[in-house]
């Protein structure tokens, strides 16, 4: 398959993303992922660093949340870099879903959401709602 | 003689696989796992299965500690701890482990301490068994990465 070059025609330009997500599995899998579809990607491993990330000035096209992390969840996160005026498109990636949570971590302000594993048709499916950048 | 040898193991990987496949012991995951992996990083699968176990096993170590407190089992952080075993064992494709962690996780939600106990020695056998196989897997990996970069001289009729 061709890699980048597939998304390149798709998204007409560089996509980049940031990976917020504390445990070591997946943030390498999310990594090489992001990778094998040539999108440039850093990884944080806690939401305090992910909120810390607009005021850097950095900018991403897509941020992936992971919802199960201590002390800052991924639903206050989000809540935090919307209401800091973050407009990357931003999925939701959770290891169990329960409706309930689905919907209080759409209304933090997510534009997508998927159970692990994250695999490479979700992640197509998440970047074709990449909005364009700002 | 050695294409023979790499065509075998090859062959035994992929018998191997298939029986994993075929146990339910591994689903496509795995699979899409092997995918990503390429001549920027070579080793990239068995260096994922590496951090699974190492973050597995503490997590069993933690489960089996909460487990043992008679008083008051913390079935919160129980359940910190299956999300996190849960998700990582299903980004690897190991649907047995993950699914014996859903069993796990819905006894912890009933704070019912003896089907707990129960599921965390269903989840230790099912991490050993799939830490076992993948170990012979690997092995045989090896095995077959090795015997393909020995040259030997051609032969003559």
């Amino acid at each position: 398959m061709p890699k980048s070059q597939f998304l390149g025609v798709f998204l007409n330009g560089e996509v980049t993303a940031l990976v917020v997500d504390d445990h070591k599995v997946s943030q390498i899998i999310h990594h090489q992922l992001l990778n094998f579809f040539g999108i440039k990607n850093h990884v944080v491993g806690n939401r305090k660093e992910a909120i810390e990330i607009p005021y850097s000035g950095k900018k991403f096209d897509l941020i992936l949340m992971d919802r199960d992390m201590p002390v800052l969840n991924g639903i206050e996160a989000t809540k935090k870099l919307r209401d800091m005026g973050v407009r990357s498109t931003i999925a939701g990636v959770s290891s169990h879903s329960i409706s309930e949570e689905r919907q209080e971590f759409f209304e933090a302000g997510l534009d997508d959401c998927h159970e692990k594993p994250l695999t490479a048709a979700k992640l197509l499916s998440v970047v074709s709602k990449i909005k364009s950048k700002a | 003689m050695l294409g023979w040898g790499v065509e075998f193991l090859r062959a035994e990987m992929n018998r191997l696989l298939a029986l994993l496949f075929h146990q339910g012991v591994l689903d496509e995951q795995f699979l899409q796992l092997q995918q990503l992996q390429d001549e920027s990083s070579p080793n990239f699968v068995s260096e994922v299965i590496t951090i699974y176990f190492h973050e597995s096993e503490k997590l069993l170590r933690n489960l089996r500690l909460l487990l043992m407190e008679r008083e008051l089992s913390d079935y919160k952080k129980m359940e910190i701890h299956l999300n996190q075993m849960m998700g990582s064992s299903s980004s690897i494709g190991a649907k047995r482990v993950r699914n014996v962690c859903v069993a796990f996780r819905a006894a912890s939600e009933q704070n019912n301490h003896a089907g707990c106990l129960r599921a965390l020695e269903l989840l230790e056998h099912e991490y050993c068994y799939l830490k076992n196989k993948l170990h012979e897997l690997f092995q045989i990996e090896q095995q077959r990465a090795l015997a393909s970069v020995v040259r030997y001289p051609a032969r003559h009729n």
